[in-house]
Parts: structure tokens; sequence; C-alpha cells
């Protein structure tokens, strides 16, 4: 006989009390866990989503640029010492620190031609690269298949009169159309695209590149610290952080999290109200038999120990079941909201977490409940002597 | 020197125009191994007296000593200590705890003491056949009758052996059958050496012990001599 045997067998005949104690600390875990879940994981998507939604980096080549005006009257400006991007330059972006951060690179040429009278500005692009970026595309037509081919704005198509088929002359070259975008609403509807060789040859831009998008993984991605990586490997470009959407992402994920650490934070206060009341209605209803305890010898640590065992007990189940109900809840509610099932794996930190915070909850709703049983005047406790 | 010694002990209840004085002025002295019996009224103070005198309600004036010792001048986790190893209680509704079974609730003294797992349960299997409940052993409370919970009461105030043992009303819930049991019961233990001090209403039963100390208004108005002395 230890304390231990008096705590278990005490939970043991109260099964109806320990059942409603472990359910009011285990909805408050499950809440939680299912939460945090299922923001972490809404908010992976959503930064997923976001990273595939375009580029938040630019590669401009460094230039010194005067801006020219008049007495308030905007005469334009002038670029001057333009510098050039070395297409050789880039396969380094893939060595640098944050190197596992980088999705995508989509190096581009940028040159004007004219054909039939009509100017009109081409893109030299990677193709596959640049579809994974623009996944908005939607192409009437097919993607380009050989150098040959290219594809056009909707409102290039319109100016050059030309659709899918059509044979185009650019700079002595012969091209097809084998694609035509829909409308965007981007100044992608006014450019032709082709491939990037072909455009480096016919604009005679060997080995140059006139600008790269690149697209960053970013949660929690130190997107200065990428900039600042580029920057150091090509010094002839202008590295840039498209800072609305990378501050758009970090606001949005912001707000989820503490959205998601409110509610949790509220869902676990009445848990913990829960177990206080139930605890100390516990202890009130056991006043002779902690009476008997003090009666017979047990000093106030050993009363407290009894109901903090309780507490251990009762909370650290409540935190597991709550951990596994939690993880339920989140696969369930996924499964609603995606059309794929997502992947139930077990996060042990998230695990271990929960029975913590279950413990810590349980035990500090316990403590004042456990010094009211320490403090009982055995006398009074006992109320026959 | 006296084993156990009230001086001038005094309690009141309350403050101020509710105060009630329940103990006024009581001198008692006892002998080891003396069996007494507290009598009185309800509400004549022999229940708080006794209550003194365990240990469990500090006096509003004067001192309780048992062997020498001044023992409301202990600390809370002292006089536990103290209560442990020199007390035993027996309480009129037995207060067994209903969700441990016979053996565990004659060891619960012994559950925070530093024998072994074996030697508690020797200790307890040995009180138990004293008062010869030893094939009820792992029945709960509330499996047993009244009688048997009184002696469960009794083993489980003996099992680590304190050299004083309070009773209080212990045959108060108990017919007349039983009740002459357990009076014989506490009579055995007292002629093994254990001091007793029973608080009863019951004149039969008091005239079990060495002397008959009665209570009236919280003063302590006569000590009979022993009336019977027979196992």
């Amino acid at each position: 006989m230890k304390l231990h045997n008096i705590a278990i067998n005490n939970l043991r005949r109260r099964k109806a009390k320990v059942c409603f104690l472990v359910m009011g600390l285990l909805v408050g875990v499950a809440s939680v866990v299912a939460l945090l879940s299922i923001t972490r994981s809404l908010a992976e998507d959503m930064v997923h989503k976001m990273d595939e939604f375009g580029a938040n980096i630019l590669i401009i080549p460094k230039s010194e640029g005067l801006s020219l005006n008049y007495g308030g009257i905007d005469l334009g400006g002038l670029s001057f010492d333009q510098k050039e991007i070395s297409q050789e330059d880039l396969a380094k972006i893939k060595t640098i620190d944050n190197a596992a951060n980088i999705r995508l690179v989509s190096p581009k040429v940028l040159d004007v031609f004219e054909m039939n009278g009509q100017k009109a500005l081409a893109v030299g692009v990677d193709f596959p690269s640049e579809l994974a970026l623009k996944k908005w595309w939607v192409i009437n037509g097919t993607t380009p298949k050989s150098d040959s081919e290219l594809i056009l704005g909707r409102e290039a198509a319109v100016k050059l009169g030309a659709n899918v088929g059509s044979r185009l002359d650019i700079k002595g070259s012969e091209f097809w159309v084998s694609g035509v975008l829909d409308t965007t609403g981007s100044q992608d509807d006014s450019l032709v695209f082709m491939t990037l060789p072909v455009s480096q040859k016919i604009f005679k831009k060997e080995g140059k590149v006139s600008m790269v998008e690149i697209a960053a993984l970013c949660k929690n991605c130190p997107i200065s610290d990428i900039v600042n990586q580029i920057s150091g490997i090509i010094p002839t470009g202008k590295v840039t952080a498209v800072q609305q959407v990378v501050a758009g992402r970090m606001d949005a994920l912001n707000h989820f999290q503490k959205f998601s650490l409110g509610i949790s934070g509220l869902v676990l206060l009445v848990g913990a109200m829960v177990v206080f009341v139930t605890m100390m209605g516990s202890v009130n209803e056991r006043t002779r038999e902690i009476g008997t305890f003090s009666a017979i010898g047990f000093r106030s640590s050993h009363i407290m120990k009894i109901i903090l065992l309780e507490a251990f007990v009762v909370s650290f189940s409540a935190g597991l079941l709550g951990y596994l109900l939690g993880i339920g809840v989140t696969y369930g509610t996924l499964r609603a909201l995606s059309d794929h099932a997502p992947n139930l794996t077990i996060d042990y930190t998230m695990a271990v977490g929960s029975v913590f915070l279950a413990v810590f909850v349980g035990l500090l709703a316990s403590f004042y409940p456990a010094r009211s049983a320490a403090a009982m005047d055995p006398s009074e406790a006992l109320r026959t002597l | 020197m006296n084993y156990i010694e009230t001086i001038n002990v005094r309690k009141e209840f309350g403050k101020n125009d509710s105060k009630i004085l329940a103990v006024d002025s009581i001198d008692l002295s006892i002998e080891q191994g003396e069996f007494i019996s507290i009598m009185g009224e309800s509400g004549s103070g022999k229940s708080t007296l006794l209550s003194m005198l365990g240990g469990l309600l500090s006096p509003t004036s004067g001192f309780i000593k048992i062997e020498g010792i001044d023992i409301y001048s202990l600390k809370r986790n002292k006089l536990a200590d103290f209560r442990r190893e020199f007390m035993g209680f027996i309480f009129q509704s037995f207060q067994l705890v209903p969700y441990l079974n016979v053996i565990e609730n004659v060891q619960l003294p012994l559950a925070i003491t530093h024998h072994s797992e074996k030697e508690k349960r020797r200790l307890a299997g040995s009180a138990l056949e004293r008062i010869g409940l030893k094939d009820k052993a792992f029945r709960l409370p509330n499996q047993i009758s009244g009688g048997e919970q009184e002696r469960v009461a009794i083993a489980r105030a003996v099992v680590n052996e304190p050299p004083i043992l309070f009773a209080d009303e212990p045959t108060g819930n108990l017919d007349s059958r039983n009740s002459a049991e357990v009076m014989k019961l506490l009579m055995k233990l007292n002629s093994e050496g254990q001091t007793i001090v029973m608080v009863t209403h019951s004149r039969t039963n008091a005239e079990y012990a060495h002397r008959i100390v009665e209570v009236a208004d919280g003063h302590l108005k006569t000590v009979e001599a022993p009336i019977k002395l027979a196992v």
C-alpha cells in the first residue's frame, strides 16, 4: 500500500466522475490539437498555393538611372551603364545556402520586333518553368513543342492578326503559332512567347538574359537572406524581393496563428475550469476521508500528493486521448475541406506537447483544490470527533 | 510522570457574541496503560476534549502533554508524525475508505511509512487476525457488517502499534452483541499495554474502563473509580 494505490483506487471507484474529468480536458486538448493541426495544414496549403501563384524574387540587370524633370514636369528618364545578366551565372542560384527554398528559376529575354508594320514585344522563356510559374494561363491550342513554335498573348494575336496555326516571320525566322492565351488581364496579353534559345539567337543575345523571375517557397523563409545570397553570386543583376507578396503571405500566416492560438487558449481555459470545479467538488465530497488521512498521521504533503497524483493520471489520459481525437478531427475536417484525403501522420512533438499541456493544465487547475484538502483541519474534516 | 496530561485546557469556538465555551479549565492526568472512559451528555464537551487529546484540535489556552511533550508546540507536520507514531483513532462512523478493501484500509497508516510492502502486508494480516477478520481481507467496506467495519477500524488503529488509542463512541452504531465484542477487543488491547481513551454515552461500556471521567458543560465533574475490570 502506497500513496499511488490510494489515488488509483479512488479513480477506479469514481469512474463516472473520472470520465467527466477526462472529457473536460480531452475536449480542450483535442480542440487545441485539431485547431493547430488544421491551421498549420491550411497555412501550409495556402503558402504552397501562393508560392505557386507566381514569382516573388526578380533579377534585372543593374544600371545607373537618371530621372529627368523640370518644374514638376516629368520628362522621362534615361538609363546608362546597363549591365547584362549572364545565363551561366543562373546555375549558381542552385548553390546558395537557401537553395532548398528555390522552387523555380525562370530566365527571360525581352526584345522588340516589327512585323507587318506592327511593333510587338517578344519574350524568350523556358516554357516548362514559365508554365509552372503561371498556373493561371489558359492556352487555346498547345504548348510549343519545338523552337519554331510560339504562343501569343490575346492582344498580340489580335494586333498581329494571327491565330493558332498561323505562320509568323520574325527577324527573318519562321514561326508557327501553337497556342493563344486567354485574356489574363496582365502584360502577358500583349506579348509573344518563344523559346529562350531562339530568342537569344534572333535578338543576338546568346548567353545573356534580360531578367529572371524566381519563385521561392516561403513558409518562414528568410526572403531577405535569399535576396542577399543571390545578389552575391550575380554581381551584374539587381535582385529585389516582391515585398508585397511576401508581406501578404506572412501577414496571412500570422493571422491564422493568432486566431488558432486565441481559440486554443479559450478552450483550454474552459477545460481548466472544468478540472478545477470537478476537483474542488471531489475534495469537498471527500472531506471526511481527508480528515481520516490527516488523523492517522498523513502530512499535508501526503494529501496533496494523492490529489495531484489523481489529477496527473486523469490529465495524462486526457492528453493522450485528446491528441488522438484531435488528429481524428483534423483528418475528418481536412478530408471535408479538400478533394484528396490528407496524410494521417503522428506528430510526436505535438503528441508529447499535448500530453505535457494537459498534465500542466490539469495539475495547475488541481493545485488549489489539493492545497485546500491539505490545509483541512482534521477535526473539522471528520466532524465526528 | 503522567503519560497524558492536560493543564488548564480551555477551548472556545466562534468569536465575540457568538463565542461558545466548549471546554473550560480541564486538568486531567492519564497513566500509561490506563483505560479511561469520558462520559457526558451531548454538547458537554467530551468529544472536543478527545479531539484536543488526540492532537486534532488545538486548545484556546492551556497545554496538553504526552510523554512530556507539549504536542501543540509541534509544527503541523511534526504533529502529524506524532499522531502517526503515538496514536490510533477509532471513529464512531468507522471512517473506512470506501474504495479500499479491508486489508488496504488496515494498511492505510503504513502507506507513508518506510516498511517494505511485504512487511506492510504482514502487519495488516496480523492486525486482521487479532480481530478475527482475516477471511474478509479483500472485501470492500460495504460488503461487511457494521460490527465488522468497526473491527476493521480497530485493526487500522492498532496496525502500527501506537501506544495510545483514542476511541470516539466506538459502539455508537452497533447493536448490543457487537458492542460487547468491540469492548472486549478494546479490553484485550489494553491488557496488551495500550493506553485507551474512550468517549461514550453508554454507562455499560464506560464501566469496562479503569476510570470514568464525566464532563458536563465543558467542566470535569467527577472521576469515578473502576467498577468492572474483566475481559
